[in-house]
C-alpha cells in the first residue's frame, strides 16, 4: 500500500500533529508545507507542534473504504490554531455531533498486510465521552 | 534520591464481563467470579495495540511532570504483546514523544514482569549518572485462547513511569528473585500461550513473589509492618490476598491497588497499574511494597517511599476514575476487537 | 485569438464494457467523431487526450502515443498529448485543444477522453487518488468520504436534505432514458435512492455516480475551416480553467468550490454571457451534492439555495435551466477521463438540435468538469 520510505518520511508529522507556521503572514498550515502558499519565497516557514485540540466542523461515517475497521468516522476538524484537518475519530458514530470538542490520540491506522509494517498516526476522540 | 518522577496510565474503554464469557461457554459465572475475584476485563479497541497504549500512558506521564522529552535518556518497553516480534515498540514510543535520537533503548520480555525490569534498568542508569531521566513502560494487549481459563482475565492496559532524581516516590531498594521455572510460556509463532494449570501457583507465583519480598526485607531490614501499601502482580484477585497473608501483611493494605477485579490482568502493566492506583492516594512518607511476578519465572520487589513532592503532583484522572469510565461489549465484538475473527 | 468551433462529435456507450479494451474504446469514439465531421482523418493536425490513470487501471502509460498509433495518426507523426487532472482530464484536453486552434497553431485538432476501469477491482480507490494521497487517502478519507463531509456541512448550514440530493439522482436517471449512450437508462424513484445503503453518510449508493468504461471525442476547427466542414458549427465562446488547494481541509470555504467560481466568472466575462443566459448545462455530478453546489458556484442559484432549484424543478428538462439532460455522471456513468468530453458531446448535440427525445430549446450551453473535490475546474461556454 504505502512504500516504506514514503511512510517513514512523514512519521514525525503523523505521530504528532506538527504543522507549519509562516512568520511572515502569521498563518498556520497542516499538513506541513515546503513553502508558504501565500507568501511563497517571501515567507518564513517553520515547523510548529499543534495543540491537538479543536472542534468538529463536519463528519461522515464511511462504510465503503479500505480501512480494516468498517464503518469508521471521518471528521473535518478545526484545531484551536484555526487550521483545519481531516482525520479519523476513534469513537462510535452515535457519539459525534457537529461542534463537539475533540482531542488528539495515538492510534493504529492500518498495516501493510500481515507481514508488512504497521501504520500509526493521530486520531481524535471527544473530550467528554 | 532516585525514584519515580512521574507516572501515566492508559486503560482501553471497552469491557467484557465474566458473565458474558461464561454465557458463551456454558460455564457457571458465579463460580468463576468468586473463584477468580474478577467481574470484568478491559478490551482494546480495533485500532489500539501495545504501542498505542504505551504512547498514551507515556504522554500522560510527561504532561504531568512537564519535563522536556529530550531529557529522557532511555526508553524500555516491557510487554508480551509487542506489535512486532522484531522491531521495537520502544522506538515508536520514542518518536511519538519527540525524544530525539539520543537515547538508550530496547524492548523487554519477561512475561508480566518486563515493566518492573524496565524500572530497575532505568534506576541503575540514573544512579550511574548515565541518563537524567528514564522511561519505563509495562503494557500489554494480552491474548487468551477461547474457552481457556485465562480468557476471563487476560486484558489490556499500560503504565509509564519516568525514573529520575527529585522523585515523588523514592526507590529505596529493589531486589529480584529469579529461577528457570516453566509455569506459563508461548513458543515462537504460536498464537496463544500455554500454562501448567495449578503448577502456576505455589512453585511459580508464590515461590517467587514471597522469596523476592522476603529477600528485599531481609537484605534491607524491613518488617511487614513498615509498609502502608502492598501491591502484588494480579493474575486474579485471590493470589495477591494470599501472598499478603503469607508475608504477614494486613490484607487491607492491598485493596487500593487491587484493580484486577474490574479490568482483569493487564500482564506487563498489572502490578504497575496497582502501584499507580496507590500513588493516586498515597501521602508523603508512606511506604509501598511492590512485588511483580513474571512467568518463566521471576519477581522484582521494590520498597518505595513517597516524598513531599507528591502533594503538588497532578494525580487526576485517577486509575479508579479511568476504571469506571467504560463501555460493555458482547463476545462477538470481543472476538472482532481481539482480531480473532475478520 | 480566433474563434473555434466543434465540428464533429463521437461517444461510445458508457458502462461495464467487458468486451471492449482501452484501444477498442477510443477507436470507436474517434471514428464516430470523424464520420460526424465527414473528415478523412489526415486533416487532424494534433491530438489531445484526457485520461486519469491508465497507468494504475491497465498498467499503460504513454497513452497519447498509443492512441495516435492505433488511430493511424502516427503515420502522419502528428503531435499527440495526454493531459491529466483527475476526473477533469477530459475538460483539460478540450481546453488544450481549444488553445491550440485559437492561438493559430493548428487548424483542426481532435480532443478525446478515455478510461478503461472494469478490469480492476477497486475503481473508487483509484479515483480517490484525485484527493491528497498522504493526508486524505492515508487516513481513510476517500472521495465519497470527502464529498460526504461537504454534504453534511451543506445540510447543517443551509438546510439541504437527503431528499434534495436524491432528487438530483432521480432527475438524471429520468433524462438518461432518452440517451442511448448512458450506462443506466432506467428511471429510479425517490424511495429507491433514499433506501439505498449508505456508502459515507449522508451519501448513499444512489447518490454516487458509477465509475465505468467509456470514450468520447470531439473535433475542433478554426472558424474559417469549420464553415467549410459543416453547416452546424457550435462555437466555443470561452474555455476557462482554475485550480484550488488539493485537500478539502485547505479550502477557505469548504462549501464553495472556488475553482468553479473563478473559472465560470472568467468564462462569463470573456463570452459576454451571464448565468441567466445559459440555457443548458452539463455539470459534474460525481456525487449528487456536487450538482447542487455547482448550481450555486456557477451562479444559477445563490450560495445555499442550490437545493431550492432542484426542489422547484427548475433544472429538469422544461425548467428554467435544464442540467444534465444526458443523465449526467450519475446515469451515464463516470468514465473519469472521458466524462469531460462526453459533456461537450451532449451540449453540442443539444445546440445542433440533434438530441431527439431529450432535446431542449437552447442556443447557449455550458459544461463544468471538476477534478477531485474541486482542485481543478474547467468551464466552457458554447453557442450556435
Amino acid at each position: 500500500m504505502f512504500l516504506i520510505p514514503r511512510f517513514w518520511r512523514k512519521i514525525r508529522y503523523r505521530y504528532n500533529l506538527i504543522g507549519s507556521y509562516c512568520e511572515n503572514c502569521k498563518n498556520y498550515f497542516y499538513p506541513p508545507r515546503n513553502l508558504c502558499p501565500i507568501c511563497r519565497r517571501k515567507g518564513k516557514i517553520r515547523e510548529v507542534p499543534l495543540s491537538g485540540t479543536g472542534r468538529v466542523l463536519s463528519f461522515t461515517v464511511v462504510y465503503e473504504g479500505e480501512n480494516e475497521k468498517k464503518p469508521y468516522v471521518i471528521a473535518l476538524i478545526e484545531l484551536d490554531e484555526g487550521v483545519k484537518i481531516v482525520s479519523q475519530l476513534a469513537c462510535k458514530p452515535e457519539e459525534v455531533e457537529i461542534g463537539m470538542r475533540v482531542k488528539s490520540v495515538f492510534r493504529k491506522y492500518g498495516e501493510d498486510g500481515e507481514e508488512g509494517i504497521v501504520y500509526y498516526g493521530t486520531k481524535f476522540i471527544p473530550v467528554n465521552p | 534520591m532516585i525514584g519515580i518522577v512521574s507516572y501515566g496510565t492508559y486503560i482501553p474503554r471497552y469491557r467484557i464481563s465474566v458473565d458474558e464469557i461464561a454465557r458463551i461457554w456454558g460455564e457457571h459465572a458465579e463460580t468463576i467470579k468468586s473463584g477468580l475475584g474478577i467481574l470484568e476485563k478491559s478490551v482494546p479497541d480495533l485500532d489500539e495495540d501495545t504501542a498505542t497504549i504505551s504512547v498514551e500512558a507515556a504522554r500522560e506521564a510527561i504532561n504531568r511532570c512537564k519535563i522536556n522529552p529530550k531529557d529522557i535518556g532511555a526508553v524500555f518497553v516491557g510487554s508480551e504483546s509487542h506489535p512486532y516480534a522484531v522491531k521495537p515498540t520502544a522506538t515508536i514510543v520514542g518518536e511519538a514523544l519527540g525524544i530525539g535520537n539520543e537515547y538508550f533503548c530496547a524492548d523487554l520480555e519477561f512475561a508480566c514482569k518486563a515493566g518492573t525490569a524496565a524500572i530497575q534498568i532505568c534506576y541503575a542508569m540514573v544512579k550511574a549518572d548515565m541518563i537524567k531521566y528514564g522511561l519505563a513502560i509495562g503494557a500489554d494487549t494480552a491474548q487468551a485462547k477461547p474457552a481457556d481459563a485465562l480468557e476471563y482475565s487476560a486484558s489490556a492496559g499500560g503504565v509509564a513511569l519516568i525514573i529520575g532524581k527529585s522523585p515523588i516516590a523514592e526507590i529505596e531498594a529493589t531486589y529480584s528473585f529469579t529461577s528457570d521455572t516453566p509455569d506459563f510460556w508461548r513458543r515462537d509463532l504460536q498464537r496463544y500461550p500455554s500454562h501448567g494449570g495449578r503448577f502456576t501457583g505455589l512453585p511459580a507465583y508464590f515461590r517467587h513473589t514471597i522469596s523476592a519480598a522476603r529477600g528485599l526485607m531481609e537484605k534491607y531490614g524491613y518488617k511487614p509492618g513498615d509498609f502502608d501499601f502492598a501491591v502484588f502482580h494480579q493474575p486474579n484477585a485471590k493470589f495477591p490476598i494470599r501472598a499478603a497473608r503469607m508475608l504477614g501483611i494486613d490484607t487491607k493494605k492491598i485493596e487500593q491497588g487491587l484493580v484486577v477485579r474490574l479490568i482483569g490482568n493487564t500482564y506487563s502493566a498489572s502490578s504497575l497499574m496497582g502501584l499507580a492506583a496507590v500513588l493516586d492516594v498515597a501521602k508523603p512518607d508512606q511506604r509501598i511494597l511492590l512485588v511483580s511476578f513474571g512467568s518463566g519465572a521471576g519477581s522484582d520487589a521494590f520498597s518505595l517511599r513517597v516524598t513531599d513532592r507528591i502533594e503538588e503532583f497532578p494525580r487526576n484522572p485517577s486509575v479508579w476514575d479511568k476504571i469506571s469510565s467504560k463501555e460493555y461489549i458482547d463476545y462477538g465484538l470481543y472476538l472482532k476487537h481481539r482480531g480473532m475473527i475478520e | 485569438m480566433r474563434r473555434v468551433a466543434v465540428v464533429g462529435v463521437g461517444c461510445t456507450r458508457f458502462g461495464e464494457l467487458w468486451d471492449k479494451s482501452f484501444r477498442d474504446l477510443f477507436i470507436e469514439a474517434g471514428i464516430e467523431a470523424l464520420e460526424d465531421a465527414d473528415l478523412e482523418g489526415k486533416e487532424i493536425e494534433a491530438l489531445y487526450v484526457g485520461n486519469m490513470s491508465a497507468g494504475r487501471f491497465i498498467g499503460q502509460e504513454h497513452i497519447a502515443a498509443l492512441i495516435a498509433d492505433y488511430s493511424g495518426l502516427a503515420e502522419f507523426n502528428i503531435p499527440a498529448t495526454r493531459v491529466e487532472a483527475a476526473d477533469a482530464s477530459g475538460g483539460l484536453a478540450l481546453r488544450h485543444a481549444y488553445i491550440a486552434v485559437a492561438s493559430g497553431l493548428h487548424n483542426v485538432v481532435i480532443a478525446g477522453g478515455v478510461e478503461k476501469v472494469s478490469d480492476v477491482g477497486d475503481a473508487m480507490g483509484i479515483l480517490s487518488c484525485a484527493a491528497d494521497q498522504e493526508w486524505e487517502n492515508f487516513i481513510g478519507a476517500n472521495l465519497p468520504a470527502l464529498f460526504a463531509l461537504i454534504a453534511r456541512l451543506h445540510m447543517k448550514e443551509f438546510g439541504t436534505t437527503e431528499e434534495d440530493l436524491a432528487l438530483v439522482a432521480v432527475k438524471n436517471h429520468k433524462n438518461a432514458v432518452n440517451n442511448p449512450k448512458a450506462q443506466y437508462r432506467r428511471e429510479i424513484s425517490l424511495e429507491d435512492v433514499l433506501n439505498s445503503p449508505y456508502i459515507a453518510e449522508p451519501l448513499k449508493l444512489l447518490d454516487s455516480s458509477p465509475i465505468c468504461d467509456g470514450a468520447s471525442a470531439v473535433i475542433l476547427a478554426s472558424e474559417e475551416v469549420a464553415k467549410k466542414i459543416t453547416d452546424t458549427p457550435v462555437y466555443i465562446d470561452a474555455c476557462c480553467q482554475a485550480s484550488d488547494y488539493i485537500a478539502l481541509h485547505s479550502r477557505r470555504d469548504v462549501l464553495t468550490m472556488t475553482s468553479v467560481v473563478k473559472a465560470s466568472r472568467e468564462a462569463y466575462k470573456i463570452s459576454g454571457y451571464s448565468p441567466k443566459d445559459i440555457q443548458i448545462a452539463e455539470v459534474h455530478d460525481v456525487f449528487t451534492i456536487a450538482e447542487i453546489i455547482a448550481y450555486e458556484d456557477l451562479g444559477f442559484a445563490k450560495k445555499g439555495e442550490g437545493a431550492k432549484l432542484i426542489r422547484e424543478g427548475e433544472t429538469e428538462i422544461g425548467g428554467k435551466i435544464p442540467v444534465n439532460t444526458s443523465g449526467g455522471l450519475k446515469a451515464c456513468g463516470h468514465a473519469v477521463g472521458a466524462t469531460g468530453i462526453r459533456q461537450v458531446v451532449e451540449v453540442v448535440t443539444q445546440l445542433r438540435g440533434e438530441a431527439g427525445k431529450r432535446q431542449v430549446d437552447a442556443e447557449v450551453g455550458l459544461t463544468l468538469n471538476i477534478g477531485g473535490t474541486g482542485a481543478t475546474a474547467i468551464v466552457t461556454i458554447f453557442s450556435r
